[in-house]
């Protein structure tokens, strides 16, 4: 008897077992995974992040929808070849607010994490528009249709509603000015307050997106959003770049 | 109920169970098989204490090599920066209109701006620099500049960019919607004018009174063009929006402007200098006049 007919105890009986497997995985789980959410290097303190615009979020939800994510990354990953390309590596704490993340394993297409200033927004309608235009060897499928597609602007307070209850900080002010602020981001001629738009969300882009003012569409929002990716954090401030540098323990 | 035994033909000991006259054999577990999971685990202790690995309080144990992913990266950096410190050093000491007078650098400096050209520019200006007859994305082959084609002028607008959002030094300029300026026949008249400037369509008196009034100040009295105001030139083949009747009219009517990033703000200036020096080796580039001496400036005198 002893420890090796204990245990025959547990191989015999289905339901102990089960309980056995289930707690020795749950250890496994917990000493991986749980620290995860309070240890402070998961997510490092930069300087520069800040929810989405509506508008941004709409093209955000627009490049989801059209599972952009399938070939575009959006994780430049702590390699010298990826940094050399495409920028700076990503911080966790750039995806803080996205939901869902974008990142991937998968590259079928560049990387688009810091894609935000490096073309034209004219570029970036002819590229959407007909992507061998420009770039003749690209695979890209065409998505002119962006184009003609007025942005449906009804469901912004929702939308941010939304996201607020999974924990991005929207105000109140935020939410009830979502419809309105889309509109004063993809048309700032529109008429209403710029500075104080910008004032809740430093940074942000506000001008016609997609060569046509007549109409705010979700080509105005994908590329709005395209625009601002990885505009945010100041990654190459020496600072930052020191702090990144010395950290242990990830 | 329990009867160990040896089991003869195989030498083996058999559990002790038996059912109806069958037994089961206990063979043990193969040596290797054992010494490769032992070694395993020995290797996952080594790892532990080595790398960083349990996750703790604030943060995880740092292992006591502090090995970290983005350590590694900078050490891989900075080893790769060096290689490279003298180019860049050079690079960063010389100014930029006088970097052809030192050839082994230059050629460094073009090597450098090929590559980061096809990162950053070949997008629009295409990978060959040919950009876009139609789609307004400069041909950098050829002489026909909008802002210049010295080294100094390159490296402006590559530094500054054109109608750069929000950028003070940007180049900018506009050109006004024509749209309801004229009557469709004076549009006609001054189509055929601006096609003639380049030998295509038939000069016409109404059509340059019109250019003379409202195009000579940017384009030129003779659509030679004004690189101070970046107005293109119109007497020659080369188009930034296409060279037919149609095309041309659309532009007057309602003019597309490009923009072009400001790679300042985005790139370190030994990059921008060896992509200027890059884009003005291509063919089209020009001689920059006043260049003034500098002693400070070490130079080898070769061509």
């Amino acid at each position: 008897m002893g420890l090796a007919s204990q245990h025959k105890k547990l191989e015999k009986n289905i339901n102990l077992l089960a309980i056995g497997a289930f707690i020795a995985v749950a250890i496994g789980g917990i000493v991986e995974i749980a620290p995860l959410f309070w240890i402070d290097n998961t997510i490092e303190k930069v300087k520069g992040m800040r929810p989405y615009t509506p508008l941004e979020q709409a093209g955000r939800n627009i490049y989801v929808r059209e599972g952009c994510y399938s070939c575009h990354s959006q994780m430049i990953r702590p390699f010298r070849d990826e940094v050399e390309r495409y920028g700076h590596y990503s911080l966790a704490a750039e995806s803080m607010y996205d939901h869902p993340f974008q990142w991937g394993s998968k590259r079928t297409g560049p990387d688009l994490a810091r894609v935000g200033g490096r073309y034209s927004d004219a570029w970036h309608v002819q590229h959407l528009k007909d992507p061998q235009s420009v770039v003749p060897e690209s695979i890209m499928p065409k998505y002119a249709f962006l184009a003609d597609t007025p942005l449906k602007a009804e469901g912004a307070g929702a939308m941010l509603t939304a996201l607020s209850r999974v924990g991005v900080p929207y105000s109140k002010r935020d939410i009830g000015q979502a419809m309105a602020d889309i509109v004063l981001q993809a048309d700032p001629e529109s008429g209403g307050d710029v500075e104080e738009f910008q004032r809740r969300y430093p940074k942000a882009q506000v001008r016609d997106f997609d060569g046509n003012p007549a109409a705010v569409t979700e080509m105005d929002a994908l590329v709005a959003y395209l625009q601002m990716l990885g505009t945010l954090v100041d990654v190459d401030s020496a600072a930052a770049q020191q702090m990144l540098a010395e950290e242990t323990g990830r | 109920m329990v009867n160990k035994r040896i089991d003869e033909p195989t030498g083996t000991e058999t559990v002790g169970h038996e059912w109806d006259g069958i037994e089961e054999l206990d063979t043990p577990m193969p040596r290797w098989w054992l010494w490769t999971l032992y070694l395993t685990i020995v290797w996952g202790i080594v790892y532990v204490i080595l790398y960083p690995a349990w996750p703790m309080v604030d943060k995880a144990t740092a292992g006591v090599l502090g090995w970290s992913s983005r350590g590694e990266l900078a050490r891989e950096m900075s080893v790769a920066d060096q290689a490279r410190a003298s180019v860049r050093e050079q690079l960063a000491r010389t100014p930029i209109e006088r970097l052809p007078e030192d050839s082994k650098l230059f050629a460094q400096a073009v090597a450098g701006g090929r590559s980061a050209y096809q990162v950053y520019c070949s997008q629009c200006h295409g990978s060959g620099g040919a950009g876009s007859q139609t789609l307004g994305y400069p041909n950098l082959n050829d002489d026909d500049w909008l802002w210049g084609g010295d080294l100094k002028a390159i490296h402006y607008t590559i530094t500054n960019g054109i109608r750069a959002p929000g950028i003070k030094e940007t180049r900018t300029s506009a050109m006004p919607p024509f749209e309801t300026m004229f009557e469709p026949a004076q549009f006609e008249a001054l189509l055929s004018h601006v096609m003639a400037l380049s030998g295509k369509g038939s000069a016409n008196s109404a059509g340059a009174q019109i250019f003379r009034d409202n195009c000579a100040t940017c384009h030129g009295p003779s659509g030679e063009g004004m690189r101070l105001v970046g107005g293109p030139r119109l007497n020659d083949a080369i188009w930034l929006y296409g060279g037919t009747r149609d095309d041309i009219r659309a532009q007057i009517q309602k003019p597309r402007m490009g923009h072009m990033p400001q790679w300042g703000t985005r790139l370190d200036p030994v990059t921008i200098k060896m992509l200027s020096a890059y884009v003005w080796s291509l063919g089209g580039g020009e001689n920059f006049v006043e260049a003034a001496a500098d002693p400070a400036v070490k130079v080898d005198g070769e061509p």
